[in-house]
């Protein structure tokens, strides 16, 4: 039995060795350099340039409170909100005091802000990443009037804008309609500066 | 359920079939030894490879031999990452500049990734330097799938072949799945993945200039680091404002791809395949549930061609299959009925279509671009399999839409199960199936032709009971040492915490109700200790089997025989996993989920 194992010794480093060199050295790479090729933009992580300055990525979310803004969700990273380099949900459980207490807060926050709307439940729950893009088209509408107001622009304009930013479900099916929050408020600081 | 959860998981299904069907085929071809097409390229890299390792691939072994490569080997793999994380701060590609990661969370890490099952006591991008991820981690997700799959042909060598001790060459089942099966599909599902937006870059995190500042409450620590508390006892903060934002990045595609690939499941960052850089879309969502699925799935009608009877791999397909489907129904229901206390707080949970539409539905934890359904799929999919990635929180879900991953767990990863275990636990447990049918009607139990006797019946109760074992024992010692340390919801949902910890780890899942702060030195030894057993302990019996199996004459089937691919042999083999499941488990639960779920209708 002793013999046996340590005639597999030598096999089994040395494959090791091999293998760690073909699948973690090799093979990052050769996807790496692949990528930078066919999809260099999405490789870098996506990320938005405004006047040269680095403002954000197309994937990661931003915090947004203000009334000029849509909202984002809420986020349960630490130390701040959509901290993208410490991902994470609350993990409260669906009994959990605090969670009761903070969706009943932020739903009347939502509610006080845009005159009595009820608010949808993606407005008081955290996300799983800390970092989600993406509010439904029900969030986004339920906040255009407040945001119109905030900017001095036609309901119908942001609504419109709105809906121009509205994904639907992808090839049809898959998953669900959804807005960018960062490509919205972006946006609309474009209509805002047009006006 | 809505229309769409009903059309999203019937294009699921058969997505999922279409593809794996063609991959079952080959596979078949890989591991038999004949030309697969890749052969022609590949052929040379590996016969370089036996010479450079001093492998005789025409070399066969016996079922201890075979196993002592296994274990020689693995222990190798988890020194070498052990030492990779301890000295990680002084090696090279380490942009953000991590230091070395504790003893013990190490070790814990090193058993979780060798092991299969990615559990995780830590979060990717702030303790792991890229080296660590790519040349440690990652190559672990390669070979632990390939290890699995080489246990699973063993055994299925020990049911075709007759009266011999020769189960295949440990090495050259190794090699040939890392390099004809898990790297081409890696290559191709990492870039479709880069398509979709996942980065796969060396540079370090981005730096963003956001467009409102925010104001936050940040703790405030003192010179060591320890939160400073007020005269409460609670931790101070003081106002601050959030300008910047550091993105982290990384080779993030070519990870995620193979821990789905290979049923491994350990993320990148520590918000794992929810993380919008490892699942920007809806579409790389499908991509990653297809890859998680996939081998298991085609290794079935891998089963039916090496044994030479499709219908055995059929029938176990739809064994596994059938109660998938009625467990992952279960967990979009109780998803898409949301958090009843909500209600009273005018919070809007009604799934709506049309202009302003919304997914509804419990939203904790969980990404708008997948919703409900999506979720409820993958966190369905990812434990039934032993992958154990997740796309949303399932600390955060609903009591019962919670049971439904944490069951699938406890059934013993053999509803698919990773990528080979869960098709050697499965045939295990149709040994003992038909060990029980045997038991009913008085006659001798053949599988296959092979006759079932006490050595057989013994290792596989070693495989189903080990754990089950493990798990409730882990949990017990758990709730009597360390409860009120770790948990991180109180009354019933943090039991189900510690339960579905160990579960998870006991049978090589990984996925958590994370909540739970497992970077302890408890969790992290008594976890390690689990992950292993949960493992070898399984794979050793498992060899023992196709060992004495393999010594057998084929006896033709007779009238006494029980076919084992008819619908009969289907209920029988389901009931027998179910109530193995059930009996071992529904005490727990009762005190976990169940008790939850009533508490939360009050």
């Amino acid at each position: 039995m002793f013999k046996t194992s340590l005639s597999q010794c030598r096999p089994a480093v040395v494959m090791l060795l091999v293998l760690t060199v073909l699948t973690g050295l090799a093979y990052p790479s050769l996807v790496a350099g692949l990528a930078h090729i066919l999809f260099p933009r999405q490789a870098e992580g996506s990320l938005i340039e405004k006047d040269g300055v680095i403002v954000g990525s197309e994937f990661i979310g931003q915090p947004f409170s203000g009334d000029g803004y849509f909202w984002s969700r809420p986020s349960a990273t630490s130390p701040n909100p959509y901290n993208a380099s410490s991902s994470g949900g609350s993990n409260l459980g669906p009994a959990n005091e605090d969670l009761l207490k903070s969706a009943a807060d932020r739903a009347q926050a939502f509610r006080k802000a845009n005159g009595g709307a009820q608010a949808p439940v993606d407005m008081v729950t955290a996300s799983a990443s800390g970092l989600d893009p993406h509010i439904t088209p029900a969030a986004a509408l339920a906040q255009a009037p407040r945001v119109a107001a905030g900017r001095g622009l036609p309901e119908e304009a942001v609504r419109g804008l709105v809906l121009s930013k509205v994904e639907g479900r992808q090839l049809g099916i898959l998953g669900e309609p959804r807005v960018n929050v960062l490509a919205l408020n972006m946006a609309l600081d474009l209509l805002a500066v047009k006006k | 359920m809505t229309t769409n959860a009903i059309i999203q998981i019937i294009a699921y299904m058969a997505a999922l079939l279409a593809l794996s069907w063609p991959l079952g085929a080959y596979m078949a071809r890989v591991f038999e030894g004949k030309p697969c097409g890749l052969n022609r390229v590949l052929g040379p890299v590996e016969r370089l490879i036996y010479r450079i390792c001093g492998i005789d691939p025409e070399r066969e072994m016996d079922w201890k031999t075979y196993a002592l490569a296994l274990l020689v080997f693995s222990a190798a793999g988890i020194v070498l990452l052990y030492l990779q994380q301890r000295f990680q701060a002084v090696l090279p590609l380490n942009p953000d500049g991590l230091p070395a990661v504790a003893p013990d969370l190490a070790l814990n890490t090193a058993v979780s990734f060798s092991t299969n099952t990615n559990w995780q006591n830590y979060a990717g991008e702030s303790t792991m330097s890229y080296l660590t991820q790519m040349m440690g981690l990652a190559v672990h997700n390669f070979i632990s799938p390939a290890v699995g799959i080489c246990v699973l042909l063993a055994l299925i060598r020990g049911l075709t072949r007759r009266q011999t001790a020769n189960l295949g060459n440990f090495w050259v089942d190794l090699l040939r799945g890392v390099l004809y099966l898990l790297l081409p599909l890696s290559c191709v599902l990492a870039l479709a993945l880069v398509w979709q937006g996942a980065p796969q870059t060396f540079a370090k995190a981005a730096k963003a200039t956001i467009l409102e500042p925010a104001a936050y409450d940040n703790p405030v620590t003192d010179a060591d680091g320890q939160p400073v508390k007020d005269a409460d006892g609670k931790p101070t903060t003081e106002p601050a404002t959030m300008t910047e934002q550091v993105i982290s990045l990384g080779p993030v595609a070519s990870q995620q791809a193979i821990m789905t690939l290979g049923t491994n499941g350990g993320g990148f960052f520590n918000a794992n395949a929810s993380h919008p850089f490892e699942n920007p879309t809806p579409l790389s969502n499908f991509l990653n549930m297809l890859a998680i699925l996939v081998i298991p799935v085609g290794l079935l009608f891998t089963y039916g061609a090496m044994v030479g009877d499709k219908r055995q791999g059929r029938s176990l397909l739809a064994a596994m299959g059938s109660v998938l489907l009625v467990l992952l129904v279960v967990c979009v229901f109780a998803e898409q009925g949301g958090n009843p206390q909500f209600t009273a707080l005018g919070v809007d949970q009604q799934a709506a279509e049309g202009a302003a539409a919304q997914a509804g539905g419990n939203m904790e934890g969980k990404e708008a671009r997948f919703g409900v359904v999506d979720s409820a799929l993958f966190a369905s999919v990812t434990t039934a399999t032993s992958c154990g990635a997740v796309n949303s929180m399932h600390d955060s879900f609903t009591p019962l839409g919670g049971l439904i991953p944490m069951w699938l767990i406890q059934l013993g990863e053999v509803i698919f199960g990773g990528v080979g275990s869960g098709l050697y636990g499965m045939i295990v447990f149709a040994i003992v199936a038909v060990f029980v049918a045997g038991l009913m009607v008085g006659r001798t139990p053949e599988y296959l032709g092979k006759k079932i006797e006490p050595f057989e019946t013994k290792m596989a109760s070693l495989v189903i009971l080990i754990p089950p074992f493990l798990a409730l024992l882990g949990t017990a010692a758990a709730v009597a040492t360390q409860a009120k340390t770790a948990i991180g919801n109180p009354g019933a949902h943090g039991f189900s915490e510690i339960l579905y910890a160990f579960s998870s780890m006991a049978n090589n899942n990984g996925s958590a109700f994370a909540g739970l702060s497992g970077n302890t030195l408890f969790y992290n030894l008594v976890g390690a200790l689990a992950m292993f057993a949960g493992r070898f302990w399984l794979a050793v019996p498992t060899l023992a089997i196709a060992g004495s199996l393999a010594a057998k004459k084929i006896v033709p089937q007779g009238e006494g025989t029980l076919p084992t691919h008819t619908p009969l042999f289907i209920a029988l083999l389901v009931s027998v996993v179910a109530v193995v499941g059930a009996l071992t488990f529904f005490p727990a639960l009762a005190l976990g989920p169940i008790a939850e779920h009533l508490a939360l209708l009050r």
